[in-house]
């Protein structure tokens, strides 16, 4: 009998599989430090010193771990109605164009809680924007996510691009970005959480954003798990003919599962925009959107999972930033290549590993 | 007159710029047509690019590094088979993580060997490709009108040039008038069929894929040491991805993909071109516009606006002998 169809327990498929599969990718990362002539663990001592070491490096690790939150899952709701969603990046991009909307129009007039609930709904509904007509072109005309999403990548940056050098820009200022926001249109720090734990924020960026991506987490979990629309989309992911037979509209719940996806990615923007830089800046998502496919896969789609997988790449961007400084030979792009090899492993292989379990678990429970 | 010279130059750009595309999309053809969806394809010009500059710093010999770059090239297409055709793996997945592979280890490795913040020592010059002067050149440039396209588009180009538009013949020889070629497309289409008959999918599909690495290494070759004297930073810049759209555009056909290719090589050259300069009635035409076009077409081609862009059937799907 062929392995690929013996049943696994959870704690093997959800637990030690995805554990081995990251192993593999950061011992290739080490072997390609060591072949740069560095050593291996001085550098991983050196990355998690600089991302947990202090209070601003958990803020900073925690600040990107947002991004990479919300990122997630963006990838992973999509994901779960059986779509490939490679656009994260595009969305949030041009969801940091809601948000900037309205930070700029309400920050001279109301404080930071009422602009807020109005820059979630403008982030979100910008990002989903942005996703629609890659999701009605799938849902319409059959053409296929993965290729509409990219090229809707490359056409949010050249519309945001012109929007920031012609419309947005600040007269006089040579940076292509709009004006620094006031502190109505700023999302504050979270220093007094950091301050239960004994922690100083410092200078780093962590703020309010990661409360609204615990809340998304949240919702998303109730929305896959606890609603129609949810298990309508988990069908169509597993088998979309079963689903068209089982009478879910396909057209209908492609394109909410992909605005809800955009949504999701638009909202990034809230914590780059509005809690860290205070205004909107070219090619401020800087790879968040790709990060998230990692996240996502890593963290198997399910809301606990990316927090946790997003944390982790928290820490590989934060501690990458130290680690090039401590070892100039190691650029910060060494964490570019870890996430790459992540993906590889825990994505584009991870049933590489599967075969060998199930022996191993054959012998061991004696079957 | 004075605008035809400006054509001239426009259209000897663009075909300078269109050669990395042309390449890439031929290696995309066929990886495609066999069934394999290559998002990679933006890393394995990268990741040969850079191989060719550092062979070709190393040697001082062109050939030497287009060898690297193939070699390099073919061993990311190999990966991609070992994940998506041995282990069934997501294809899309793969591709995003060779992708990246290729972005970080090309600065990290050329940072550690070169210091220079990524960038790859300056290639002499025997390490290059260098234009070719077709015989006749220098007598024909006075010859109105054919002259100066002579001159200026088809003479003085490099000889990856000159592969590459040979290979748009070859690819469609290969892919339409042998037997590999026709089981290739039946693998793309129905690897169930091709399977009955006796002929192993898995082989099949890894030979579409050492194709593909073996072209999408001349891309990367030609951006380094043909087009420029070293690796740069990420100097593929998406065109991957733009190859990737040429492909859809053309409908997965090679003859088609050269026009898809030239013309989107000729948006890029004359956005180049209209920087900064402005047309009569319209004014200046943000250069955005010319970027994004390519992607816009494509969209809208797909859409089915502009006939039906039909993928191979079995594409994307990895292949499960029965039980």
């Amino acid at each position: 009998m062929s392995t690929a169809s013996v049943p696994l327990p959870a704690w093997i498929n959800y637990g030690v599989i995805p554990l081995l599969n990251l192993i593999l990718a950061f011992l290739f990362s080490g072997l390609v430090v060591w072949a740069i002539g560095e050593n291996p663990l001085e550098a991983l001592n050196f990355l998690i010193q600089g991302a947990l070491g202090r209070g601003d490096a958990i803020g900073f690790t925690l600040f990107y771990a947002t991004s990479f939150i919300f990122t997630g899952l963006s990838v992973a709701v999509a994901f779960h109605a059986g779509l490939f969603n490679i656009g994260s990046e595009g969305q949030a991009y041009v969801g940091g164009l809601g948000a900037a909307l309205v930070a700029l129009s309400l920050d001279h007039y109301v404080p930071w809680y009422v602009t807020m609930p109005f820059a979630v709904v403008g982030a979100a509904l910008f990002g989903a924007a942005w996703a629609f007509i890659p999701a009605w072109l799938q849902a319409k005309r059959g053409s296929h996510i993965v290729i509409t999403t990219i090229m809707f990548n490359f056409i949010g940056a050249a519309l945001m691009v012109y929007l920031l050098v012609n419309v947005f820009i600040v007269p006089g200022k040579m940076a292509p970005e709009t004006r620094t926001f006031l502190a109505g249109g700023q999302l504050p720090k979270l220093d007094w959480l950091m301050a239960l734990f004994g922690l100083k924020l410092g200078p780093a960026p962590f703020n309010v954003s990661f409360i609204i991506a615990l809340v998304m987490c949240y919702l998303v979990w109730l929305l896959i798990w606890r609603t129609k629309l949810g298990y309508e989309m988990r069908t169509l992911g597993i088998s979309p003919t079963a689903a068209v037979y089982a009478g879910i509209p396909y057209v209908r719940t492609v394109i909410i599962a992909m605005l809800i996806s955009g949504g999701l990615a638009g909202m990034m923007s809230l914590n780059a925009v509005m809690g860290a830089s205070a205004r909107l800046q070219v090619e401020f998502v800087a790879g968040a959107g790709f990060v998230g496919i990692a996240v996502s896969l890593m963290g198997r789609s399910h809301p606990v999972g990316i927090v946790l997988a997003a944390i982790l790449f928290g820490i590989l961007y934060q501690g990458g930033a130290d680690l090039s400084f401590e070892m100039p030979n190691i650029t910060r792009d060494m964490i570019v290549v870890i996430q790459g090899l992540v993906i590889f492993f825990a994505g584009a292989l991870e049933y590489m590993l599967r075969p060998a379990m199930v022996r191993l678990y054959q012998t061991a429970t004696g079957k | 007159m004075e605008y035809f010279d400006t054509f001239v130059s426009i259209l000897g750009s663009a075909i300078r710029l269109s050669i990395p595309l042309l390449f890439t999309a031929l290696a995309g053809l066929f990886s495609e047509r066999a069934g394999i969806f290559d998002i990679g394809l933006e890393g394995k010009m990268l990741a040969s690019a850079f191989a060719a500059a550092c062979a070709a710093y190393w040697t001082g010999n062109a050939w030497a590094g287009l060898g690297a770059g193939i070699f390099v090239s073919i061993i990311f297409s190999m990966l991609h088979g070992f994940a998506s055709i041995t282990n069934r793996g997501n294809q899309i997945v793969s591709g995003v993580a060779l992708n990246f592979i290729a972005a970080g280890l090309t600065i990290v490795l050329g940072t550690a060997w070169f210091n220079q913040g990524g960038r790859t020592g300056q290639v002499p010059p025997e390490g290059r490709f260098s234009g070719i002067v077709l015989p006749g050149a220098e007598m024909m440039r006075d010859v109105p009108i054919i002259g100066p396209l002579y001159a200026n588009v088809i003479s003085g180009n490099n000889i990856l040039t000159y592969i590459a538009f040979l290979m748009v013949p070859l690819s469609w020889w290969v892919l339409y008038r042998t037997r590999f070629g026709l089981r290739l497309r039946a693998v793309g289409e129905n690897p169930g069929a091709v399977d009955t008959a006796g002929v192993s999918v898995v082989w099949l599909r890894y030979r579409a894929l050492i194709v593909t690495g073996f072209l999408a290494g001349f891309a990367g070759t030609y951006l380094s040491i043909a087009q420029s004297a070293a690796f740069i930073n990420n100097m593929s810049a998406g065109k991957g991805y733009i190859a990737l759209a040429a492909l859809i555009f053309a409908k997965w056909k090679p003859v088609p993909v050269m026009f898809a290719c030239l013309l989107f090589g000729f948006l890029d050259a004359f956005a180049n071109f209209m920087q900064g300069k402005s047309i009569p009635m319209i004014g200046e035409v943000p250069v955005q516009i010319f970027q994004a076009l390519p992607y816009i077409l494509t969209c809208v081609l797909l859409a089915g606006f502009i006939g039906v862009a039909r993928p191979p059937k079995a594409g994307g799907v990895a292949y499960t002998k029965e039980r």
